[in-house]
């Protein structure tokens, strides 16, 4: 099979995220909070800066750096646990049905309908900003799209013969389920995951932006962009970069996701044009 | 041997619900297989011997649901027993083979893993030692080398050998019982008889009795020692196998005898035609009235459109549902 396209270049920009967030404290040039220095206030990029300091004199490049730690931990952790929650509830709804069904179906429907960041803010706004909220708001407000998913995979794959066949064969439901059918529908949960660990990004960068996430002097990408917006006009590369960070690994996430979704499942891949 | 028997079928009726009205799909279904026995249940598409095998394993779903009738296992009354208590039967004591080995398998687990989830479910082996047994299961159903298939997934095997590891995985735990459904439909007719055999040996060599449903009149007979033929959801004619080709009773089960097509009769007999059953299996929601295969009988009269003929026992052993038999 050919390399695509979409695969290679995403491949690449996330694993180079993942490569700078597990290096960082190697990789940085300075202490990304402690290393404030009034003398280098606003420094534009060069040699010496290569993102440029902002306002404290602080390395944004050290900061951007540190920055991919925290917002793809928040990212890959909360949709890991979306995951965990759309499959399980999607997986028994769609195989044991009945009221169950219903009940998970109703749930998935009044998630869709609330906008997921406004629902986020609601649960960040009782539990208070802080990193742990941060991951149980993201990570209980984003499973609607695996649920769907392992519901309608269960639904179909059901009726299969080899579903039948462990049945027949006396195995109970729930290791029919773990058996028979996760491994089955992974391929589509492994798509919709990767393009979803793109919105966990964003969305982290957006409540931190807010204020409500990962609070300064720390860096994220979002609280980055939140401290840089008043001098966008001054100090545009304040603001720049960490943008750029989150653009640029939220475009990797999702061009990876798209690449799987053609070798993980050809039907979609055939309607391609 | 008046011992009781391994299974006992007893004026099983089985509904299907239509939008709410309960249609009988089977009735007066009664059979028993001894232990170690070998039994076929013979008849066209749709007239009920796949489900009449759910029921046996509890496994009818809405819309079908037993309406009447009894099944004993070993005497006990299967519909009875906790949905729990009925799984640990299936499987270990009672399993079961399909027509298509091609979806019977989970694609994405390796065929010694599916084995060796028999051992580990019903008998409590670990993994290693269920490992090591379902070595010995491809083993036992011929499978060459089968220390390295184990690690084979169902798409790198042939449809024989997928087959096999069927039989593998339904003999595993040693059942009394093995139900056949169609079991060489969907294979090439010279792996059927490798298959047949197959099936044949292993259940003989463990005293498991075999439950054999199948279209194919001659394949049953093959095989089974008795057969039943069933028409329109009832079984009209059971005999042994070698009585029902000698001396078939039931009208319909000449013509199927008579529809087998023989090497060499055209020489024997000259030139003459293959013997057909003219028209088609009426619907479940319209079966006729008096006997259900008056509409298709060459030997239709009067009676027979409308009083159901009663079952009536055969000199030579056995029993069949025609007013005009012998």
């Amino acid at each position: 099979m050919p390399l695509r396209f979409n695969l290679v270049v995403g491949g690449t920009l996330f694993a180079l995220a993942v490569f700078v967030g597990l290096f960082a404290p190697w990789l940085a040039h300075t202490d990304p909070v402690m290393d404030a220095n009034l003398l280098n206030a606003e420094e534009p990029p060069s040699w010496t800066w290569w993102f440029g300091t902002d306002a404290q004199g602080r390395d944004i490049y050290s900061r951007v750096v540190h920055g991919a730690r925290i917002s793809l931990t928040v990212g890959i952790v909360s949709q890991l646990i979306n995951t965990f929650i759309g499959v399980s509830l999607g997986l028994t709804a769609g195989y044991l049905g009945g009221w169950w069904d219903d009940f998970v179906n109703g749930l998935t429907n009044l998630m869709l309908a609330i906008p997921s960041l406004i629902f986020a803010l609601a649960i960040m706004a009782v539990l208070g900003p802080g990193l742990t909220s941060l991951l149980i708001a993201l990570g209980l407000t984003n499973w609607s799209f695996s649920c769907r998913i392992a519901r309608a995979s269960a639904l179909s794959l059901k009726s299969q013969g080899y579903v039948q066949a462990a049945k027949v064969l006396g195995y109970g439901n729930l290791r029919i389920m773990v058996t028979q059918l996760l491994p089955n529908m992974l391929g589509p949960i492994i798509v919709i995951g990767t393009l979803g660990l793109g919105s966990a990004v964003l969305a982290e960068a957006s409540l931190s932006f807010l204020g409500l996430g990962v609070r300064p002097p720390y860096p994220s990408w979002g609280s980055m962009l939140s401290e840089a917006r008043d001098q966008i006009t001054t100090a545009p590369w304040l603001s720049i970069f960490p943008g750029l960070a989150i653009f640029l690994t939220v475009l990797g996430l999702n061009l990876l996701g798209d690449g799987l979704r053609d070798i993980l499942d050809p039907q979609s891949r055939s309607t391609r044009v | 041997m008046t011992a009781v028997p391994l299974i006992e079928v007893d004026d099983l009726r089985i509904d299907l619900d239509v939008q709410g009205r309960r249609v009988a799909a089977a009735d007066g279904i009664s059979f028993r297989i001894d232990r170690g026995e070998t039994f076929g249940l013979v008849g066209e598409s749709g007239c009920g011997k796949s489900i009449t095998a759910l029921a046996l394993i509890g496994l009818l779903r809405h819309p079908l649901s037993i309406g009447a009738g009894r099944i004993r296992f070993e005497g006990r009354e299967i519909q009875n027993l906790s949905p729990a208590r009925q799984r640990e039967l299936r499987g270990d004591r009672i399993a079961m083979i399909f027509q298509e080995p091609m979806t019977a398998l989970n694609p994405v687990s390796p065929v010694g893993r599916q084995i060796a989830e028999m051992f580990v479910l019903h008998k409590g082996k670990s993994w290693r030692e269920a490992n090591r047994l379902a070595i010995e299961a491809l083993a036992s159903v011929r499978v060459p080398a089968p220390e390295r298939r184990v690690k084979d997934f169902p798409y790198q095997l042939s449809g024989g050998m997928r087959q096999r590891v069927m039989i593998a995985i339904a003999l595993a735990c040693g059942p009394d019982l093995l139900i056949a459904d169609e079991p060489t439909t969907a294979l090439d007719v010279t792996v059927q008889a490798e298959i047949i055999e197959l099936m044949r040996d292993l259940c003989a060599a463990k005293g498991t009795a075999v439950l054999m449903i199948s279209h194919d009149l001659g394949l049953v007979a093959n095989v089974c020692r008795r057969v039943a033929v069933m028409y329109a959801g009832r079984i009209v004619e059971e005999q042994s196998s070698d009585d029902i080709f000698r001396n078939p009773a039931h009208p319909y089960t000449r013509g199927l005898v008579g529809s087998l097509p023989r090497l060499g009769s055209r020489a024997a007999h000259g030139q003459s035609r293959l013997q057909e059953i003219k028209g088609v299996v009426p619907a479940i929601t319209s079966f006729p009235h008096g006997c259900r295969f008056n509409p298709r009988c060459v030997r239709v009269t009067d009676v027979c459109r409308t009083v159901e003929p009663a079952v009536d026992l055969l000199d030579a052993g056995g029993l069949v549902r025609c007013h005009h038999h012998g």
